[in-house]
């Protein structure tokens, strides 16, 4: 589980609230989280399963370079949770093994 | 989407700069201020590399939580902003192609649009930094476990840090800089779990004269003592375990120290083994790659300039070889003032007199490092696993089997690719490429530096079909491709 | 290096890709002992970049009896495949259920069909059935065929494997009979005395009573050592290879198919590149992308993960070699760019002919000879 630094005593910043939904659920997020943070500050530390074994995997990196954290965002798959920044209105979703590709 | 859109805007430069860490952002700075027009290309919406990652933004607005080194970042920014070089901020390259008249074509891509953006330069310099060291232990790819690099951008990005039962894993400078912030910002943790041999010091002694003279010593041994107080060591952990529950999320750490096993049920593991060049860029250019014997890892063949094989491309900062971020800003100022003479912009004479403070500076800032190279070298144990440890996590190929190829006459990591399609996921072999170099050299009773490496190919990094398509083409590229003649 | 000791092999072979791998495989009933000779990991390998397709249409174009051979092979590859699997536990995913080259426009189908009709007008080859479809025909074998995509020639004929099951089957099936398989064996010099080759290498000499030269691009400059005089031309194709997506179930196209785990293969590109083959150019993959999308457009979206240049194993005219040495007897020369598709006729068929020592007459076609006939 991960939280948030609150802003007495520690200085954070509090920043404009985002929310964004994950697998039609809402969640508040801050305005320069990457999606990757905001799932793992909402207690969600999985957000995909292989497409070669179906086990669970989550943010792994948070730079861009293992591309465990490949969610569903807006309609697109495949997306890095961690080099994607959250918007207002923002669908993500888990991902169930390979992608789909909607012939 | 904008289906309509099809144009591409092509940006041209004399020098283009990729990465914007302390050696992008320096290299970017001088280069410019050598009146070179150039270019800055970073796949963050901010400048700041990993290091100084989100430094212009972050919420951890408390200085004395992330230190004074991290907001030394500052100082890099700034000077940047000023310095009239431009800066394209969340893009990706992915392709750098040599163009008929010398110089480059370059491919990045920026966001969902769906098109490829194309620059044209002269010069590139390198500064793509490093990522941290593969470190596979049972149970590394279970949601739970992060890297402790993850962990540190999770807190300079967002203020987000763990709760519960954390335990941090493995070895090198990171590991404890990670675990003194935390403190900084009340975080509590659990333990570290040290893989470091105890005795390593012993092959680092021949180093300390260096180290005795360099900057880190102070700072260092303060740190140290900050979270040695406050955080209970477990000093030559041998083996590491990630193990999962019923959801396949990670719930409890097995390790084994001073040959007896324990366990600990935790919410978070953060693991680190050190850090070394990311060079699929550099590889995927063309440049020759060497191994590094001290650090256990590839990096580019770069002479004193940080000029690789390959004409007109430079490489500045850890990308070059793992030196740390001090000695990176001096790296990309050398880099600019060597591309300013290559590009003809200003003589030998005047490229030695301008690079002489920041080789000076260079020098001072690289003393001690073979000490901590030394003492923070990656056990084999945990560079070699073993059994079925995951070794490639986008193809889930696992220890055992690429022993057993090996075992079966595969001769390196491109043969192995071909068996075990390992390196053929998304991260193109930046998380399995050294340890499947290391296990077959470990079955064949070779050297990594034989066994070699993947060759790699530009994408180098996933970009979609349509962006590909919306690149221009040639008479020739459709001649080459499409065949029905009458 | 000190150099291991090995006996005297009954056949060794030069080459450890595709083609030297379906030869030992198949050699392995008509000789005691085998040695297949390889590189080291970075080489010139068509083996690893190829498309894995099973293909007959568009082969044997100006050389009737290539496109008999081919559809030979084609009708022996489920033997292949099934013994493979017994034999190794490793399903080469072959599937033979038709295959399609997409046409875009009156113009490409106008020119294809003229061509088709012309090839299969050839002497030498054996009538098999093929089809033009029209977009809707060929979209009810395609699930989302893009509009541009007007036509297409399909026959039943043509399928894929994967092709990367197929060499780790091979070399599984090695280990476990007892075929010998030598990597950075290099061979540098080939020289008979007494009815025994010696094959030098970096890791020393290898002497067998038979060898086969399966080894490319170098099959040139070693078959000059034994008599066999064969031009050759490299061709650079490039392949673009897109990540992982649920099976679309689509019939497989010359330049588009769906690996069995998930992945795609984007082909190609015939270009004249020398040896060139480490370079991937981005308007070649402008246009291999672009044809793709138009293809299939729902592929938009998905990512390229990887792009690979290989060099196509040619000789001049393009078409196979095989030829027995007239001056050195017992050395054999195999050259041909369609590992895969003939990897079941060279298990199966080629290989018995070469323990027996002889080739068949119907092979006399492909010998060395058709490139010397001005010069004697």
């Amino acid at each position: 589980m991960f939280r948030r630094l609150e802003a007495a005593g520690t200085g954070a910043a509090p920043g404009r609230t985002v929310r964004i939904s994950v697998d039609g659920g809402a969640i508040e997020c801050r305005e320069g989280d990457s999606v990757a943070a905001a799932l793992l500050a909402a207690g969600m530390p999985a957000c995909r399963d292989t497409a070669v074994s179906g086990t669970p995997r989550g943010p792994f990196c948070m730079m861009g370079v293992c591309y465990d954290c490949l969610v569903g965002i807006d309609g697109r798959a495949n997306q890095q949770a961690c080099m994607t920044r959250v918007r207002e209105g923002m669908a993500v979703v888990r991902q169930t093994g390979a992608r789909e590709v909607s012939a | 989407m904008n289906h309509a859109a099809t144009t591409h805007d092509t940006l041209a430069c004399d020098l283009l700069v990729i990465g914007a860490g302390p050696a992008g952002l320096a290299a970017a700075t001088r280069a410019a201020g050598l009146g070179l027009d150039t270019v800055l290309i970073d796949e963050q919406p901010a400048p700041g590399g990993q290091i100084y990652r989100a430094v212009t933004t972050t919420p951890v607005q408390d200085r004395d939580i992330l230190g004074a080194d991290y907001w030394h970042g500052l100082g890099l920014v700034e000077p940047f902003r000023r310095s009239g070089a431009r800066h394209v901020a969340g893009a990706m390259v992915w392709a750098v192609n040599r163009t008929e008249d010398g110089g480059f074509e370059v491919a990045y891509t920026t966001s969902a649009d769906g098109l490829a953006g194309l620059l044209h330069c002269r010069h590139v310099i390198l500064a793509t930094g490093a990522q941290e060291r593969p470190f596979p232990v049972p149970g590394w790819t279970l949601p739970g476990v992060i890297t402790a690099g993850a962990a540190q951008i999770l807190l300079k990005t967002s203020g987000v840090v763990p709760e519960g039962t954390t335990v941090l894993a493995g070895g090198g400078p990171l590991l404890y800089l990670l675990a003194w912030q935390y403190l900084n910002a009340g975080v509590k943790i659990h333990s570290i779990l040290e893989t470091t041999p105890p005795g390593q010091w012993r092959q680092a002694l021949p180093h300390a004269w260096g180290f005795l003279r360099s900057p880190y010593l102070g700072k260092g041994l303060k740190l140290l003592r900050a979270v040695r107080a406050a955080v209970p060591i477990v000093s030559g952990v041998t083996a590491l375990e990630a193990v999962g529950g019923e959801r396949g999320h990670l719930t409890e750490v097995r390790y084994e120290a001073g040959g007896e096993r324990r366990s600990i049920a935790v919410d978070q593991l953060l693991l680190h083994q050190g850090v070394v060049p990311n060079t699929n860029l550099s590889r995927a250019i063309g440049a020759e790659h060497v191994w590094s014997q001290r650090q256990d890892c590839w990096e580019p063949q770069v002479d004193g300039w940080g000029a690789t094989s390959v004409a007109q491309v430079t490489i500045a900062g850890d990308g070059a070889g793992i030196a740390g971020a001090m000695a990176a800003e001096h790296r990309g100022r050398v880099a600019a003032v060597h591309a300013a003479k290559a590009l003809g912009r200003i003589d030998a004479a005047a490229r030695d007199r301008e690079a002489a403070p920041h080789r000076a500076a260079l020098a001072l800032a690289t003393r001690g490092r073979e000490f901590f190279e030394a003492l923070y070298r990656a056990p084999a144990q945990f560079r070699r696993p073993v059994g079925d440890t995951i070794v490639c996590r986008c193809e889930e190929a696992t220890a055992e089997q690429v022993r057993q190829a090996a075992r079966m006459g595969c001769q390196g990591p491109n043969q192995m690719k071909a068996f075990l399609r390992c390196g053929m996921g998304p991260c193109q072999g930046r998380f399995c490429g050294l340890t499947v170099g290391e296990l077959i050299a470990d079955e064949q009773g070779r050297h990594p530096r034989d066994v070699g490496y993947y060759r790699l190919r530009f994408p180098i990094k996933p970009v979609t079909l349509g962006e590909i398509a919306s690149l221009p083409q040639t008479d020739h590229s459709r001649s080459a491709v499409v065949r029905f003649k009458k | 290096m000190a150099a291991a000791h090995h006996p005297e092999f009954d056949v060794a072979i030069v080459g450890g890709g595709l083609v030297g791998s379906s030869l030992a495989y198949g050699l392995r009933d008509g000789a005691e002992s085998i040695a297949v000779l390889d590189e080291g990991d970075v080489a010139l390998r068509a083996s690893r970049g190829n498309f894995g397709l099973v293909w007959l249409q568009s082969k044997g174009f100006g050389m009737g009896a290539y496109s008999r051979w081919t559809l030979g092979s084609t009708r022996l590859w489920p033997r292949l495949a099934a013994r493979l699997l017994d034999e190794t536990g490793i399903d080469v995913a072959l599937e033979q259920k038709g295959g399609l080259t997409p046409l875009m426009g009156d113009y490409e189908i106008e020119a294809r069909l003229a061509w088709v009709n012309k090839l299969m007008a050839q002497p030498g080859v054996e009538p098999y059935e093929w089809k033009l479809l029209d977009h809707h025909q060929a979209a009810s074998l395609v699930p989302g065929l893009g509009p541009d995509v007007t036509g297409a020639i399909w026959t039943p004929h043509d399928g894929i494997v994967n092709p990367l099951k197929l060499l780790r089957a091979f070399h599984t099936a090695f280990e476990r009979s007892g075929v010998r398989y030598l990597p950075h064996h290099g061979v540098t010099r080939i020289t008979q005395a007494g009815g025994v080759f010696s094959l030098e290498t970096p890791k020393g000499t290898i002497r067998a009573r038979k060898i086969v030269l399966a080894s490319g691009l170098r099959n040139g400059e070693l078959g000059e050592q034994v008599g066999l005089h064969l031009p050759m031309a490299p061709q650079r194709g490039q392949i673009i290879v897109l990540e992982r997506t649920r099976p679309l179930h689509a019939t497989p196209m010359v330049t588009l198919r769906q690996n069995d785990e998930g992945s795609w293969l984007v082909g190609d590109s015939q270009e004249d590149a020398g040896y060139a083959d480490h370079v991937t150019t981005l308007p070649v993959l402008a246009t291999l992308a672009d044809r793709a999308v138009r293809t299939l457009p729902a592929l938009k979206e998905v990512r390229a993960v990887r792009a690979w240049s290989a060099l196509r194993v040619r000789a001049q005219d393009g078409f196979p070699v095989y030829e027995q040495s007239a001056s050195h007897p017992g050395a054999f020369i195999v050259t041909c760019h369609s590992g895969v598709t003939l990897a079941a006729t060279h298990a199966l068929t080629l290989a018995p002919m070469i323990a027996a020592g002889a080739l068949a007459p119907e092979l006399d076609t492909f010998s060395t000879r058709r490139f010397h006939v001005q010069k004697t």
